[in-house]
């Protein structure tokens, strides 16, 4: 089993009000410094078999189809490390 | 005979019983559809009700996109049959590209419920020809993803085409680019808004104007005189 990770983000320049509002509630906690927040979406996604190019390719198409919409977001495809290998 | 509009019920749809009444109450007959059927029984026209279409999950309208239902509405509706997205109907139909650009979370990040008034943009549209072009009318607005963004080059081509249906008036209630309320494709059959005409057809309720009435009149209209 393979995992692999879908970031969902938006566009850069579409407005997120919801980053905003965490950015601001920032300095009021005592956390200083952050001068923007942006807020997005992470999927992980439990790949059943090898996760070779085709798989990827699936889980591209898929993203690109479902888990973002691509007229306000990007998204990028990753592979994460072998379930096994994580305590 | 008159004509069968037909009103789908997803997961989580919250204004079918409404737009039903509305269907009729504007004198056509209002038959139900199940997001599950594929089958639109004939229907001459579909209207896409507000609410919150599977729990509004990874985004308003993404997943109602997908339903049985939709195969046959995003078919029919390429080919020329009215449909009609009211408020989460809306953010199905960008979800669907049957209309370009996106719905985002209001700017201000709060629910709004309350009266609104619009600018009727365009009058030609499937839904719009018993209003007068530049008519202002007042119906519910409800929502928290009502928020309407495009790419500027998406947002030039609506305006250039006549394709902005509706804009909010006296101030903007959500951050929507432009002022942009409602739009239609490119042939007028398929309108989106965000605002919802099916509260505001019966004088008893509300605020007591019937300013909605007039979307399921035109499309009554044009269906039996078609």
């Amino acid at each position: 089993m393979a995992r692999v990770v879908v970031d969902v983000m938006l566009k850069p320049e579409i407005l997120d009000p919801q980053g905003q509002a965490v950015q601001r509630a920032l300095p009021r906690l005592g956390f200083e410094g952050i001068t923007d927040v942006r807020q997005g979406k992470r999927f992980e996604l439990e790949v059943e078999g090898p996760v070779d190019e085709a798989a990827l390719a699936r889980i591209h198409e898929m993203a690109e189809t479902f888990l973002a919409n691509t007229v306000i977001e990007d998204f990028t495809v990753r592979v994460d490390e072998p379930a096994e290998a994580r305590s | 005979m008159t004509a069968r509009i037909g009103v789908i019920t997803f997961p989580g749809t919250l204004d079918d019983r409404d737009t039903q009444r509305a269907v009729r109450v504007a004198g056509a007959e209002a038959v139900p559809l199940w997001h599950r059927d594929k089958d639109l029984k004939q229907v001459d026209a579909v209207v896409l009700p507000g609410g919150f279409s599977y729990g509004d999950y990874l985004r308003a309208g993404a997943i109602s996109r997908f339903s049985p239902v939709m195969e046959t509405v995003i078919e029919q509706a390429r080919a020329g049959m009215p449909v009609l997205g009211i408020c989460n109907g809306f953010q199905v139909l960008t979800e669907t590209h049957l209309l370009p650009g996106a719905m985002l979370r209001n700017n201000h990040l709060h629910f709004i419920c309350r009266d609104q008034k619009l600018r009727v943009e365009n009058a030609t549209t499937a839904w719009t020809t018993d209003y007068a072009a530049g008519q202002e009318i007042s119906v519910p607005l409800k929502n928290i993803d009502g928020r309407y963004v495009a790419d500027e080059r998406t947002l030039d081509m609506l305006e250039a085409e006549g394709r902005v249906a509706f804009r909010y008036l006296d101030g903007n209630p959500n951050g929507s680019l432009r002022d942009i309320a409602g739009i239609t494709n490119e042939t007028g059959n398929v309108v989106g808004l965000m605002p919802h005409p099916e509260h505001a057809v019966e004088p008893l309720i509300g605020t007591g104007r019937t300013d909605g009435l007039g979307f399921f009149t035109s499309i009554l209209k044009k269906l039996v005189n078609a």
